[in-house]
């Protein structure tokens, strides 16, 4: 769906910029999990218009499949323009585990983009992440984790509304985290935490 | 000269002096040595570039017509009220607020425009959706900072939606012995507004010494105002065959439009510090965002269309 996406691409881009902005490193085009901060339900289209062409092509959004689920134009968006990797957020209603799922997709070679959090947070600093990341990023060494920081989406559509207002908004990476040797996963989650911060 | 002719002649000019100055661009940047000047000629040219970009947006809307002239500012509109809201802190509560400047005043502005009912435009923005605005912002019930939040969008929507609205207004205006032709005095406007802005950054750089408001902007001195508002000016007056006027009319109106230009670049210039930025934006390489070029637009496309429509209908 090349020109949907186009379409989809500038429409987020005349809406809220989402302008990508590399913080201390040069672009890096290799696989990765990008982790951000979740504050609004465009995050995933801005990061996703923010990254160059090549790296979009290879990235997978994971997405809670109880938002993007819910009509056909969302579930169309998601699968065939975004081709995002639809998960259960809720343990009881689980039919499969969401790491299995994104632990196929790396093995594939492919690049996610993940919102630790599991859920928008009210103000622009994220919440405590939660334990995928950690376990993704021990069981792929070689994948790198880029922190990425959404700036001012959590004014464009805060929570509770439905149409964005226009704005600037700044899609920043940052330096991919290092891995520690035997990191506790507590301390790794709080690390990561503090690389989307740094960059706001 | 009919209206095309005189279009014809005009980006024939147009066309010329840009290459002129792309040429001397490239001239300047193969001599330069020093690393102090690299950046200067660099923005140049980044500049330089940015004109073609823009000299030819603005030719095809005029050869398409009024409708995609009044599209394209109510763009330029939507845009600049991008960048003037990105950089004021709003809250949550003013969301309805902010939704409604820019999905209904900004289209409803240039459709009054485009169905010529002036006496509602004239009064839409600063009488309707001035009170409109804060009505609805306490409906959402955050009293925190009310007036300030308030009153800076009712500021931003003014400036780059009611204010830059007047320029393609212009089109409303039917002069006698000029019919058909307001377009022209559309790109008038464009044209002394922005060549002022160009020639008094190009007279600054090379002669400036004495700046005129150091605390507001360092870059505008006493000589970049004098010599290039006179330069516009002058050049102005000789593009008098554009337009309606008499040489010493069109002479008149070029000052007007220099003058209220360099007010509205000084007084956005002391919003930008206030906000504590440098430019608006980053859209048009060179010249920093949209509102960085359209400022002196804001201020001066009001008075121009008002002093035309007195005087000369």
């Amino acid at each position: 769906m090349r020109p949907v996406g186009a379409a989809l691409v500038a429409l987020v881009r005349l809406l809220v910029g989402a302008h990508s902005r590399w913080v201390g490193t040069p672009p890096v085009c290799a696989q990765c999990i990008f982790f951000a901060n979740h504050t609004s339900h465009i995050d995933t289209l801005a990061i996703w218009a923010a990254l160059s062409a090549p790296l979009r092509a290879r990235s997978r959004p994971v997405a809670a499949r109880d938002y993007w689920d819910r009509d056909p134009v969302r579930r169309y968006l998601a699968v065939q323009v975004l081709h995002a990797l639809l998960i259960e957020r809720h343990r009881d209603a689980r039919q499969s585990d969401p790491l299995l799922v994104m632990s196929e997709a790396l093995e594939h070679g492919q690049s996610l983009i993940l919102f630790p959090e599991g859920t928008r947070g009210a103000g622009p600093l994220p919440a405590a992440f939660r334990g995928g990341l950690y376990h993704l990023a021990m069981r792929f060494p070689e994948v790198l984790l880029v922190p990425v920081y959404l700036e001012n989406l959590h004014r464009a559509l805060p929570k509770g509304t439905w149409i964005p207002i226009p704005l600037i908004c700044t899609v920043r990476f940052g330096m991919p985290l290092e891995r520690l040797p035997a990191e506790q996963k507590e301390s790794f989650l709080e690390r990561a935490r503090a690389a989307v911060v740094a960059l706001a | 000269m009919s209206a095309w002719q005189k279009f014809e002649s005009l980006m024939a000019g147009l066309v010329v002096l840009l290459l002129a100055a792309s040429l001397i661009g490239a001239l300047l940047r193969r001599r330069v040595r020093s690393e102090q000047a690299r950046p200067t000629i660099d923005n140049l040219n980044s500049r330089i570039r940015a004109w073609w970009v823009m000299l030819g947006i603005f030719a095809v809307a005029f050869i398409a017509g009024r409708d995609t002239t009044l599209a394209l500012f109510g763009v330029m509109s939507f845009l600049a009220l991008r960048e003037f809201v990105t950089l004021t802190p709003t809250k949550p509560a003013d969301h309805l607020v902010l939704s409604l400047s820019f999905f209904v005043l900004i289209p409803a502005q240039y459709l009054l425009i485009a169905i010529g009912w002036y006496g509602l435009f004239a009064i839409f923005i600063p009488v309707y959706a001035f009170l409109v605005i804060p009505a609805l912002a306490a409906l959402s019930q955050d009293t925190d900072r009310f007036l300030e939040r308030t009153a800076k969008i009712q500021w931003g929507v003014m400036m780059t939606v009611y204010c830059v609205s007047h320029a393609p207004a212009l089109l409303l205006l039917d002069i006698p012995g000029f019919h058909g032709q307001s377009a022209l005095l559309v790109l008038f406007l464009l044209l002394v507004a922005q060549l002022s802005d160009v020639l008094q950054y190009v007279f600054g750089k090379l002669l400036g010494r004495t700046p005129v408001a150091p605390l507001v902007s360092p870059s505008k001195t006493v000589e970049g105002l004098v010599g290039g508002g006179l330069a516009a000016t002058i050049i102005g007056g000789a593009m008098y065959w554009i337009t309606p006027f008499t040489p010493r009319q069109a002479l008149g109106m070029s000052a007007i439009i220099v003058i209220m230009g360099f007010l509205g670049g000084l007084a956005l210039s002391a919003v930008k510090r206030s906000i504590g930025a440098k430019d608006w934006g980053t859209l048009i390489e060179g010249h920093g965002g949209m509102l960085d070029r359209l400022d002196s637009l804001c201020f001066a496309a009001p008075i121009f269309f008002h002093v035309t429509r007195y005087f000369f209908t």
